[in-house]
Formats: structure tokens, sequence, C-alpha cells
């Protein structure tokens, strides 16, 4: 139901819609309904700069520190007031490096309930950056060309928020935000005076609070990835040469609202533990960057498998140890079989209905309503053979065969022909998931990206 | 117990073992007998079911009809053309078995021996391309000639159509067709005349002796039109009979090993379009083109290209072209890649096929070559497609520039 907004005759007019006709719902066994989320403290919690492509993380706190939640850990070498900040307050506990000292994650003892204030000048947008440098929240934005944490100084032509996530097995976060009118209000003002072009806000046909005048609202139906922010902006307004866009979760634009409205950083998240070998999924409300192992706890099935949790869904997401932490973006856990244990008997012939495929030559996998998929690649890698395959799957006027092939050609002025400025990994995910030939294509993509960002800046 | 075994087994066959240079067999085996374990390392963490040997092995199911087929015939013309008088179902389907059965061995023994090879060699995985090439090759050419000429052309096309350019995936031209050109053009005598498509001799004690010298002629019915002199074509089998659109629908011609019967042709493509395997866009136009330039073609009938006066649909029944439509043109590796280059690589596909065929009275199957012509150009066709996403691209951005 659209309500008239008191200010804007315009959407009384003229309602944005977008229908997503190619791509794919994966039907996965251990879908979260929501309910209200069970208190889930964190015992642990770590940020890991591997998860903010294009940041280069530079250390401002030491083994031993105390943190105050939204204070600086990390910021970045290229732009030192870009930050990565502490989730909570507390001790930094561990510094964990990995080769040539790399920084894998800084991780923080929660004690105590001590919060960083940040002062925010509505009226000017230098103010309103300097907050969303300074508060971590810039970092959780990204840009399109090469899909990283936004470049300082570079104006966004547009900027592109998703209210939905339509992944497999995807936490609801429409109604992780319903009640936060007032947060999105706020985030979506802010963010409509740092670009001269539009703030666009899509959503489910249901969502649960009303798009602000600022933004121009847009209903998105159809398949994944129908949720991912890059797909909405190929079929709204499509990335041209030399054009920057941001995008980002409406989660990431009510933590902003909750900024600018109480000048705290809001670390609480809630997580969908979901996936085939989780007992009984549900939601957990928790603080961002935390362990999962509380998260976890007597909720996997004990059937003597050899599992893969990954913080995130079965598309995109980082594949942790069962030690491991939430990783960001995601406010999900998922828990697979990981299937190396498993002895399948020329399994390229088989015809059982449990069998996940797209391909018609699997006959018996309609009357199957839900799989539990393993992490098993179920194939050899080999060359690009069928053709047509991924076109299927990429609903952006993207040829992605032709434009893999110039990525692994690493061919500059192709991949610019065939929109490289367009895509980020996550945008291939679906086509890496029907490859009958298997090959690393996120994995690729990303590798060219960060290719070309080198060659050209 | 068999997975016991190969783990017994599977140390001889790791470096250092002792049958270390028999690796690459022995990892084909094995993934073939049971899935990898291989897990995703990076990016999605499930993958679909459908894997690369699975759509060989429908691809090979879907050529079984035409196999099958191709057999009873053999044997039906043999018996037809040394005067027999019953025709006993069991004792024909073992003759052409018989007769078929070397010709498999030697393509798939020399095929995958040398896949085998270039696999140990480059330390890969063996591609399953071949096992489809493999049974296709002796279902596209005549019956008589000799092993030793297959096993040549076999390895020839393998080597210099295939692994030199990075093996299955890589490769410009149908490897089965190229086998068949080669033949072709290598060996005229042996591929083509009243000969080389009727088994004349007994095999373990079954079949006839077919004695051309009695003035039978084993033609095809392409064959005999392209020698006759004018008028409607009148079309004969090897006893002399006439031969109906339904012989000649169901298979039972003269011809190469698997390509005569439309029926089974047709079986094959069902599957391969059920199940999403073949691309029916590519097969749809190829059909589509014959029946076009087949249409132009009998509509400018002329004696003096006597192929011009079959109708439009014989020229889908008669020769290769059916069999060339359903699994040469759809081979996804040499085809158009792009959506509507598929449509426009398949029009052509089919028209050339019969161009070639009408006004080339010398060489009278071009379903063969229209397809390699057409492989040879897909690229390009696909380039043309790929261009229109460019410019698209580009038109969007001077739009832009100009507004502002």
């Amino acid at each position: 139901m659209i309500i008239p907004h008191p200010f804007n005759h315009y959407h009384l007019i003229m309602e944005n819609t977008l229908t997503v006709k190619r791509g794919l719902d994966l039907s996965i066994e251990g879908s979260a309904n929501w309910s209200s989320p069970q208190d889930c403290p964190a015992s642990l919690v770590a940020v890991t700069p591997d998860d903010f492509p294009g940041f280069l993380p530079k250390l401002e706190v030491k083994e031993g520190d105390t943190v105050s939640a939204g204070s600086p850990l990390m910021h970045d070498k290229n732009n030192e007031d870009i930050k990565l900040v502490a989730p909570v307050s507390g001790t930094v506990t561990a510094i964990i490096r990995g080769e040539r000292r790399k920084i894998e994650r800084v991780e923080m003892t929660p004690r105590g309930n001590d919060s960083r204030s940040f002062n925010i000048d509505l009226a000017l947008p230098e103010s309103i950056i300097a907050a969303l440098k300074d508060s971590g929240l810039w970092a959780e934005m990204r840009q399109r060309p090469y899909d990283i944490v936004p470049v300082a100084d570079r104006v966004p032509r547009d900027i592109f928020v998703t209210a939905f996530d339509s992944s497999p097995l995807a936490p609801d976060l429409n109604e992780q935000v319903r009640g936060k009118q007032k947060q999105i209000d706020a985030g979506i003002k802010a963010l409509s005076t740092l670009t001269p072009g539009k703030v666009y806000v899509s959503t489910r046909p249901d969502a649960s609070f009303q798009v602000p005048a600022e933004a121009i609202h847009y209903t998105v139906t159809g398949p994944h990835p129908a949720g991912n922010a890059g797909v909405q902006a190929a079929n709204i307004a499509p990335i041209n040469k030399g054009e920057t866009i941001w995008t980002l979760s409406i989660l990431t634009v009510a933590s902003l609202g909750e900024l600018i409205l109480t000048g705290k950083r809001d670390f609480s998240a809630i997580v969908a533990v979901t996936g085939p070998e989780v007992g009984r999924p549900y939601y957990a409300q928790t603080v961002q960057g935390a362990a999962v192992k509380p998260l976890l706890e007597g909720h996997i099935v004990e059937d003597e498998r050899h599992h893969r949790i990954i913080s995130g869904n079965i598309l995109t997401g980082t594949k942790i140890s069962k030690d491991g932490f939430l990783r960001f973006p995601y406010r999900q856990v998922t828990v697979i079989a990981e299937g190396d244990d498993v002895d399948e008997f020329m399994g390229w012939a088989s015809i059982s209905p449990s069998k996940m495929s797209v391909s018609r030559s699997f006959p018996f996998r309609m009357f199957h309503k839900k799989f539990s998929p393993d992490a098993r690649i179920l194939g050899g890698r080999r060359a690009m053979i069928m053709s047509g395959e991924y076109d299927k799957m990429m609903p952006m006027d993207i040829m992605p065969e032709y434009l893999l092939k110039a990525i692994g050609a690493r061919d500059i002025d192709m991949m610019e022909k065939l929109g490289i400025y367009e895509v980020a990994p996550e945008d291939f995910a679906l086509c890496e998931y029907v490859d009958p030939s298997k090959i690393e294509i996120q994995k690729a993509v990303r590798e060219g990206l960060d290719w070309l960002r080198k060659e050209i800046e | 117990m068999l997975r016991k075994y190969l783990d017994r087994i599977k140390p001889n066959f790791e470096p250092g073992g002792k049958f270390q240079a028999l690796h690459s067999v022995f990892d084909g085996l094995e993934t073939f007998l049971y899935t990898p374990r291989t897990t995703s390392a990076s990016g999605v963490h499930v993958h679909d079911s459908l894997d690369s040997k699975r759509i060989m092995i429908i691809v090979v199911l879907a050529l079984m009809p035409c196999l099958l087929f191709g057999m009873y015939n053999t044997g039906y013309q043999n018996l037809l053309g040394s005067h027999a008088t019953s025709f006993p179902f069991w004792s024909i389907m073992a003759y052409g078995f018989l007769a078929i059965l070397p010709k498999i061995i030697t393509t798939y023994v020399v095929g995958l021996g040398i896949e085998f090879i270039v696999a140990q060699w480059r330390k890969e995985e063996i591609q399953e391309g071949f096992l489809v090439t493999g049974i296709l090759i002796p279902l596209i050419c005549p019956i008589e000639p000799p092993l030793w000429m297959l096993a040549v052309a076999t390895a020839f096309s393998v080597i210099f159509v295939k692994e030199v350019f990075g093996g299955t995936g890589y490769n410009i031209f149908n490897v089965a067709l190229v086998t068949r050109a080669f033949l072709f053009f290598a060996y005229p005598a042996s591929m083509s005349g009243d000969r080389a498509f009727i088994s004349a001799n007994p095999i373990c004690g079954l079949g006839g002796t077919v004695n051309f010298a009695d003035g039978i002629s084993g033609a095809t019915p392409l064959g005999q039109i392209a020698t006759m002199s004018g008028g409607v074509p009148e079309i004969k089998n090897i006893a002399g009979e006439a031969v109906s659109n339904w012989d000649a629908f169901l298979g039972l011609i003269p011809g190469s090993f698997g390509e005569t019967s439309t029926l089974c042709i047709l079986i094959g493509a069902a599957l391969l379009l059920v199940s999403g395997i073949a691309s029916w866009r590519i097969m749809l136009s190829v059909f589509a083109g014959g029946l076009i330039a087949g249409v132009v073609v009998n509509w400018c009938a002329t004696p003096l290209y006597p192929a011009s006066y079959l109708s439009p649909w014989q020229q889908l029944i008669y020769g290769g072209f059916a069999f060339a439509a359903v699994f040469m043109a759809t081979d996804p590796v040499t085809a158009a890649r792009t959506g509507v280059g598929k449509y426009i690589y398949g029009v052509l596909v089919g028209v050339i096929a019969i161009i070639i065929r009408v006004y080339n009275n010398g060489y009278p199957e071009g379903a063969m070559l229209a397809v390699l012509l057409m492989n040879a150009f897909a690229p390009l066709i696909d380039y043309c497609v790929v261009q229109t996403n460019i410019s698209r691209r580009l038109n969007r951005l001077k739009a832009k520039a100009e507004k502002s």
C-alpha cells in the first residue's frame, strides 16, 4: 500500500517498478522464519579488514588497548580519515596477522557500555562526510566501478540503497528495519546532500517503511540477484565510464540515521542462522563482528558429517571456521555439509530427485521442494564449453562470457567496452553456480577489478 | 568395496608411484566412477549438479537410436544387395554390430589414447569431449573405408584440430567433421561413389556378398540424383527398386552409417532438447534455413542441377542434413555462442548445406562442408553481436554527454 506523503505528490503520480526476469531463486532447506530474535551476547568480537575491499589497513591500536564502541581501530593508508571502528567497548585482546604481516583481524573482548559520540552539522555535507568516514559507516558503503570502499573526494553520480536481500536463505531486512522510519528518514536525507544526482531506494512490494521524499522509490520483483544494488543500478540508471555510484544497504542507512539522531553508532545486529545443517533456524540478536560460536552452539545437526560454516549466504558468503566471526556485510550464518566425506558412485549419471540443478536433464528435481546441497563442485574444472548458460542468470545488459574472457586476457579496452565498470563479483555468483565447467568466476572478476584499478589509477 | 580397491591402488598412480605415467588414466577412471570430493575453494559454496561428464553422456545417449538403426541398416543393405530372400532381424543386427564394432574401437583407442597422453603431458584432467567425438566419427563415415584410414584421420583431427588449439573447449572446428573431411579429401575413392556405403562381404559367416559387377549400384540417393540428366529424380535402392519417401525417412537407404534415419535423429533431437543440452535456437534455425533454401532452389529448378527438383522437405530427409542439424551444428564449442548469433549461424548452415548439395554436382553432400564453413564464421558472427552490446554502451555514454 502506498501512503500518500504530504509533500510528495510525485509518488502518487508515478510508481516506479522494476521486474527482474533473469536469475534464480535457489530453494534450500533451513530458512529462518521471522520471529523475535534470541538474545545472544557476544563473548568475542573481531573486525576483518579483508571484508572491505580497497581498504588498506593501518593499525591505530595495539594489543591491550581499551576501546569504546565507535572508536577507531584502523585507518586506510590512502586516506587517514576513513576508519574501521570497534563495534563494542572493551579490550583489544589480539591482533592476528597473516603472511607478510598482513592484518587478518583485530579481536576484542567486550566489557562495559562505553560509546563514542559524534557531532554532525547536517547543513554541511562536509560534516556528514567526515562523520561517515570517522564512524566506520563510510567503509560500509561500496562504490562502482571496482566494488570497493568509496574513494574519498569522488562525488557519486547517484546513490543506490537496497532494502532487501534476495540471496538464498537471506535474512529478512524488511523486518529488521520495521519501526526505524525516523532513522531511515534522517539517513536518506543526509545521503541526498552528498550527490548532485538521486538517491534510489529499492524495496520489495511490501516495504515496512515509507521511502522518504528525498529518494526515488523502486519496487522490485523477480528472483535473485534482484536484491543486488548493482543489478538495480544497471536497470534503473546504468553506470557509464567515468561515473561513480555508491551502493549500500538499508541497514547502513538506518545506522547513519541513528548516528544523526543520537550521535552514537548502533552496532547491534540481527543475524539469521540458517542452512540445511542447522537444526532449528532462528534469528539471533548480537553485534557486528561477533564470534559465531555462541550462535551455533547446540544448533548444528549432529550427524557426524563435516560441516562448512559460512558467514553470509551460500553464493557470496565467506567460509569461516567454527571459531570464526560474523563478516561484513552479512547478517547471516549458513551451515551446509562439506561433502568431502561422501562417496557418490557415478554421480554424473544420477537421476535422484535430491540432486539440485537448473538443468532439465535432472527430470525428477521437480518432485523435490527444498534441497540440501553440500559444498562439492560436483564435477571437474573445464574450459568454457556450454554457451548461453551465464546469460540466463545475468539480469543486466552485460555479456558475461565475453566480459570474463576479456578479464582473463587482461584486455583493458575490451573490459571497458563490455561494461566492467558496472559489475561486482556478486553479480556473477549465479553464473558461477550454474556453470557446468565449474570455473571460479567470482574470484576471476575480483582479481580482474583489482588489476584494472591498479593499471588505471 | 570398489572404492576401497581404488583407494588401495591410488598411491601407485601418484607422482613417485610405480604407474605415475598413467596418472591421468587413473584419475579419469576414478572421477568417472565416483564424483570427485573436491569442494569449492572460492566464490559460491554450492554448485549445480550438471557437469561436463553428464552433458557428454547425454549426447552419447541421444546418438544411440542412430547407432542401433545404423547397425540394422548396414545388415539390411548387405542382404538386399546380395539378393537375399529372408531378412531375419537378429542376424541383420549382428552383422551390423560386427561391421561397426571395429570402427568404434579404432576411433576410441586412437582418440582417447591421444587424449590420455596429452592430459598426462599437460598434467590436466582427462576431458570428456572425445566420448562424443569417438562415437560421432563412425556414425558420419561410410561403412567401407578401411580401419587404418579411420585411424589416420582420427589422429590427424584430434591432434591438429583440437589439441594444438588447447584441447576440448578451445577448438574452432568440429573434430568429428574434420575427420570426415580429411577422409573425403585424402581418400575420395573410398569415401564416395556407389560402393563406399555398402558393406559388401560376409562377416563371421553372417550376411552375403554384394557383387557390384552385376551392375548393382549402392550409391546414396543424393549420389544418384547428382549423376542424373534432369527431370524429376527417380531414386532406386540397391536392389533396383524405387525408394519411397517413407524409406528415406526411416533410413532404409544407403548412406553414412548413422545418418540415414531421420526418425532416429529426431528421437535423439527430442532427448537433447528435453534435457536442454543442445541449443534449440541452432537446431530450429538450421531446419528453417534448409527449408527456405529448399523452397528457393525448387522454385528455380533446372535440369542442369537435378537435385533442385527435390521438394524442400525431401532435402531435409536425404543425406546428412538432419544429422548435421541435430548433432553437428549444435556442438556448443564450435557454434556461435551468442543468442542472436545462434539464429544467424543456424540459418546459414541450413542454407549453405542445400546450396552446396544442389549446385555442386561433384559433391552431393553439403551439410558437412556447410557446418565446417560456419564453424569458421561463428566467431565473426559472435563478434558482430558483441559489437551491438558495445555500441549500445557507447551510445548511452554519448547521449549522456550531449545532454549535459
